[in-house]
């Protein structure tokens, strides 16, 4: 097991300090001996809502760590500050007060996991959040990460000087595609660098990897060039996360961890709507990878969605009666 | 609280209403009777025993012992309604299945939360596994009853069918044992086991309301004097039995010479190969299917790890981690992989096993799992650092215990899959297709998956071989274990053959010709016999033929070791073995005169009859090789992505004794069926044609047979067939002889399972077709294997055709 390299480190979300991984060196042969089995991946992933069930109070502790768990988005081409204003505002405060009371949780100073935005809109993310909640920034030329390396790099510099705590790159689909794995090395781990102090998450972009060999062997360079979290998808493709290609990340994650004693984190990212969705979510972390994971330090819901259905099955859950979206605030 | 749960993010408890089970035995009054022509009957003596959730060891409810008179009033119920069942057209008898198929799934959340309750398993398991499943038989043989009329003909139903069924899936086995038995228009008497009634009891309600017939179905409740009692009643025609190999061996000798049908199924030892090429942690959760569904009390179980050398250590460190995540607990909550093991003696019985297995140096390993205080429990345990003859390597444990040994090729892999006396199921792990489609033949078992484990459908055949047992549930095949071929039931007893008094000869000088050294066949060679002995020939009128070898026990020893070695022609193609045996019969033919002429010497036939006799014997040389590539599986596509490979494979080493009348024809007959399906066998001609079997292997040596594929042994009929029936390295025995032979040949067969066909002292009509060629005779040379193969690649799986 390697020494882990931690580049520096950062206050989080958990009020604990999370390292900030420094790239590994290239190490093409953890690739070769990657094996993934749709068949048997996918019976793990239908037998698994069967195996577990969170009932009871356990389920509404679960609903909170999921809202704890979100990097709560907008990535949309008619963002305006005041839209941004109003998500951050929902970050700090993602559950209606008389509902903290009623479950008596007022002690966990429930915000989501961060909130993620485009460069521009750091500033009105900042304005509102005051570092309570991390600032995730999309960058590199989300989503296609088609732009030119130099304006990439630089955009993820200035998202970093702009106050952005977190990074989330996308990676070149093309070179998972022709397996070109030294030119995703080198690309990762140029966007580490340029990262800085920020966590990086990376995106690979699972629905267009065409297989889970590839969405392994994608997570594997990921976690080579020094990726913190890496996550599936933009939001953008046709297919998003699904519980299938987290799986299959998330073992790559641990396979990692015992190559290098390094404990990346993981980001399923687009598509994940209903607090049951979410709950299942947390069971696959927690039996794929342990407790440990299933914290905002180590997990992220990447949704916008989500919030309003675990808002509104916790309030089923603590008054018996069930919700409608607008009694609860928008985002 | 709520704060704590947040932080541990623990799991708790998360329990299925038991309300409408609780209920429902609250209207029997917690006390069950007899379900007898279509209702509940009392026990005269008022017998009842406790049945327990092995949850929590609550008693759950009381069941009747049946007495002798209840079994003898099912079975003759039984009888009675057989007539009026059979009366029914096909699709009448769908229409009832299909009504089962329908209330089952109608009330799937009861029966599975009674058999959770019962059995102690995880309401995941009977929820999602065994309950479905079960209504899927009864609507998969719904559409076997609807189409019997045109596809099962020349077949005929058995008539009353004793089922014996065990505690592990107890109203899954239920399923595959009644749907094919009616859908054939059997009727039925099926026995529970003692510890797992309820859901068949539940089941008896559903008759009713499904409007079968009354005395079609009669459920009777007991221990095993109950099941001793069906298996011995003379009014049952066929045992369909699934249990332990030894119960299964003291059935298989306890029906011997009855002449009733049997099916058994029994245990198991399966191997789970993992190659370095495969998924591993796709692998690790197949074990988890394989050897802790259902605790490990599955027949077909993978309780032996086999291991490629090169990643052997990093995937016990997965097994491991995997084992971790293991959840016990009560059988209804719906969080939780681990069950009850279904009762005390079983869970000693595994405790002592494991034990044993680390006294003979196992390194034990196991998952540290909270078990429940109350109830009977035993945890994930894996077993490590073992030769292959450890206690738990070679015993069917029925628990949660895998053993793992490693080995270094594929050719070591498959030899230590093969190194066991079971022979139910197999699970291999590669992503190399090639690898595994090119091992899965050469194991031994019934059932062969590829990248998965206990996957069933009632499409597709399972069944073991070896002593896990014959016959099939599922498929086309297992529709053949319900019915017989029309012509059997009108079969006439055979007339022995008439001995003529030999007339005073004195060897060798009495004869005109040369001294013929008559030999037997062993191993492509012309052998002498061992004892050094031969015996003389004399022909229908007492005149000396010749004289062959007096073969013994010995003969049949150094024959079945020359069949063993011949084990390439059951891997020989069936192009290959119709050339050969077209060559056979091109061979015979020149010859035919010389056939006709002994033929009329030795049984007294006229001219005509002689020459039919040799031309239908070229005849059935020719359809066996006609057979020889068309006797073919078939793909199955059950509800899974992929396929399942049907294939119908030798079943290995056949000893035949030919008949006594038509002693040439039957002999051909027997052998060229035999051989075409790649068995190698070891022949004993009738007494009359033995001097032309030694004359037959002179045009088997002119025809490129391969050697050891036909060893043909003479001497003393029934010794030399006993010596056969007592031989653990033939896998099955066909015998055309007498009916006292027949029963001992039935008992000696239990010892390693071989497979029976015997004539009860009847005689086949060897010149009648449908019964000396073709289905009948190929469907007893070979076992059908079911490989599945789950496929799939694409990013969200198979989207059109």
């Amino acid at each position: 097991m390697s020494k882990v390299q931690i580049l520096s480190k950062q206050a989080s979300p958990e009020a604990s300090v999370v390292p900030v991984f420094a790239p590994l060196e290239f190490t093409p042969h953890w690739l070769d001996s990657i094996r993934v089995n749709y068949s048997a991946a996918e019976r793990r992933i239908k037998t698994l809502a069967g195996r577990r069930s969170v009932k009871k109070e356990q389920q509404l502790a679960w609903m909170l760590r999921a809202i704890s768990c979100i990097d709560l988005t907008t990535l949309q081409g008619d963002d305006t500050e005041g839209r941004v204003r109003r998500l951050a505002n929902k970050a700090l405060n993602p559950l209606r007060q008389d509902l903290i009371k009623q479950a008596n949780c007022e002690q966990l100073n429930l915000t989501t996991g961060a909130v993620c935005v485009y460069h521009s809109m750091i500033p009105a993310a900042l304005a509102v959040l005051k570092n309570r909640v991390p600032i995730a920034a999309v960058s590199a030329g989300f989503p296609t990460g088609l732009a030119p390396m130099s304006i990439k790099l630089q955009e993820i510099e200035a998202s970093v000087a702009a106050g952005a705590a977190e990074i989330d790159i996308v990676v070149t689909r093309s070179h998972v595609l022709t397996h070109n794995w030294q030119a995703l090395y080198d690309e990762v781990k140029a966007y580490k660098l340029a990262c800085g102090s920020a966590r990086m998450k990376t995106i690979i972009a699972t629905g267009q990897l065409g297989n889970l060999k590839n969405v392994a062997k994608a997570s594997m360079v990921a976690m080579m060039a020094g990726s913190d979290f890496i996550k599936t998808s933009t939001g953008t493709e046709s297919v998003n996360a699904t519980l299938l290609v987290s799986l299959i990340m998330m073992r790559t994650i641990r396979e990692f961890y015992q190559l290098t004693g390094r404990k990346v984190a993981f980001k399923p990212a687009g598509g994940i709507r209903t607090a049951k969705d979410a709950v299942n979510y947390l069971v696959l972390v927690k039996e794929e990878l342990g407790d440990e994971w299933l914290n905002a330090n180590m997990f992220r819901f990447g949704a916008s969605g989500l919030l309003t259905d675990l808002e509104r099955q916790i309030e089923f859950h603590l008054t018996g009666r069930y919700s409608a979206n607008y009694r609860h605030a928008m985002a | 609280m709520l704060i704590e749960k947040f932080n541990t993010m623990a799991y708790g408890t998360a329990p299925e209403s038991d309300k409408e089970a609780r209920k429902w035995l609250t209207e029997h009054k917690a006390k069950f009777g007899l379900f007898i022509n279509g209702k509940w009957e009392k026990n005269a003596k008022d017998d009842y025993f406790p049945t327990a959730s092995p949850a929590n060891k609550e008693v759950l409810a009381e069941i009747t012992q049946a007495s002798t008179e209840n079994i003898d009033e099912a079975v003759a119920c039984a009888r009675k309604a057989l007539a009026g069942w059979q009366a029914l057209t096909g699709h009448e008898r769908a229409k009832h299945l299909y009504a089962l198929a329908r209330l089952i799934q109608k009330h799937s959340r009861v029966i599975s939360v009674l058999e959770s309750m019962d059995n102690g398993k995880t309401i995941r398991e009977s929820r999602d596994l065994d309950i479905p499943l079960a209504a899927r038989h009864f609507y998969y043989h719904a559409g076997w009853a609807q189409i019997s009329e045109t596809e099962l003909t020349g077949y005929e139903a058995y008539g009353v069918i004793g089922q014996i069924i065990p505690w592990n899936f107890p109203f899954l086995m239920l399923a595959w044992k009644l749907a094919p038995a009616l859908a054939a228009g059997n009727t039925i008497v099926l026995k529970p086991a003692e510890s797992t009634s309820l859901s068949a009891l539940y089941f008896a309600d559903l008759i009713q309301k499904a409007g079968i017939p009354k005395g079609v179905i009669n459920i009777i409740t007991g221990d095993g004097e109950v099941g001793e009692a069906i298996v011995n009643h003379p009014d049952i025609n066929k045992i369909a039995f699934t249990g332990s190999t030894k119960v299964g061996q003291i059935i298989r000798r306890a029906v011997a010479g009855t002449a009733k049908g049997l099916t058994l199924e029994l245990g198991g030892k399966s191997p789970f190969i993992v190659f370095e090429d495969a998924d591993l942690d796709g692998a690790v959760e197949g074990l988890v299917d394989a050897i802790w569904l259902n605790q490990g009390q599955v027949c077909c179980a993978g309780s032996r790890l086999l291991m490629q050398e090169s990643i052997a250590e990093k995937l016990i460190a997965k097994i491991k981690h995997r084992m971790s995540k293991l959840r016990a607990g009560d059988s209804l909550d719906k969080c939780i992989d681990v069950g009850a093991i279904i009762d005390e003696s079983q869970r000693q019985q595994i405790d002592t096993l494991v034990q044993q297995g680390v006294a003979e140096g196992a390194t034990i390993w196991q998952a540290e799992c909270a078990l429940p205080e109350k109830g009977v429990y035993y945890p994930p345990t894996l077993l490590t650092d073992v030769g292959m003859n450890n206690t738990c390597m070679v015993n069917e444990i029925f628990g949660p215990v895998l053993t793992a040994i490693t080995f270094r090729t594929q050719e070591e892999a498959i030899e230590l899959a093969n190194n066991t006396r079971y022979g139910l199921a197999c699970s291999v792990w590669s992503e190399d297709i090639n690898r595994a489609l090119e091992l899965a033949p050469q194991v031994r078992a019934g059932v062969i998956w590829i990248n998965g484990s206990n996957m069933f459908d009632a499409s597709v055949g399972f069944g073991g071989y070896k002593e896990s047992g014959f016959g099939r549930e599922g498929g086309h095949e297992g529709m053949l274990a319900y019915v017989k071929p029309t012509f059997l039931t009108s079969l006439k007893d055979e007339k022995p053959i008439v001995n003529v008094t030999p007339k005073n000869y004195t060897t060798s000088a009495s004869l005109s010709t040369i001294n013929r050294t008559a030999k037997m066949f062993i191993g492509g060679k012309q052998a002498r016999a061992d004892g050094g002995d031969s015996y003389p020939v004399f022909d229908n009128k007492g005149n000396l033929e010749g004289e062959v070898g007096l073969g013994n026990r010995k003969d049949i020893r150094n024959a079945v070791e020359a069949a063993d070695k011949a084990a390439g022609w059951s891997v020989a193609n069936g192009h290959t073995r119709a050339q050969i045996l077209y060559y056979i019969a091109e061979n015979l033919s020149l010859r035919e005169k010389e056939f006709v002429e002994s033929i009329k010497r030795m049984t007294g036939a006229k001219q005509a009859q002689a020459e039919k006799e040799v031309s239908l014997s070229i005849q059935r040389l020719f359809s066996a090789a006609a057979w020889a590539d068309k006797f073919e599986g078939s793909v199955h596509q059950p509800p899974v992505r992929g396929v399942v490979l049907a294939m119908k494979e030798a079943v290995g080493i056949i000893g035949i004794t030919a008949a006594e009348n038509s002693p040439w024809l039957s002999f051909i007959s027997l052998l060229s069926s035999a051989i075409a399906m790649g068995n190698r066998v070891i022949i004993i001609p009738g007494s009359q044609a033995a001097l032309m079997a030694i004359d037959f292997y002179q045009i088997l040596e002119a025809s490129d047979l391969p050697a050891g594929v036909v060893n043909i042994i003479t001497g003393n009929r029934d010794e030399l067939t006993m010596a056969m029936a007592t031989h653990n390295n033939v896998d099955a025995l066909w015998y055309f002889g007498s009916q006292q032979t027949s029963q001992a040949i039935e008992v000696e067969a239990a010892d390693n399972m071989k497979r029976t066909w015997v004539s009860y002292g009847k005689a086949y009509d060897w010149s009648d077709n449908g019964q000396a060629e073709g289905r009948n005779i190929l469907n007893k040379a070979v076992e059908i294997k079911n490989i599945w193969v789950p496929y799939g690649d694409q990013m969200g799986g198979t989207t059109k055709y």
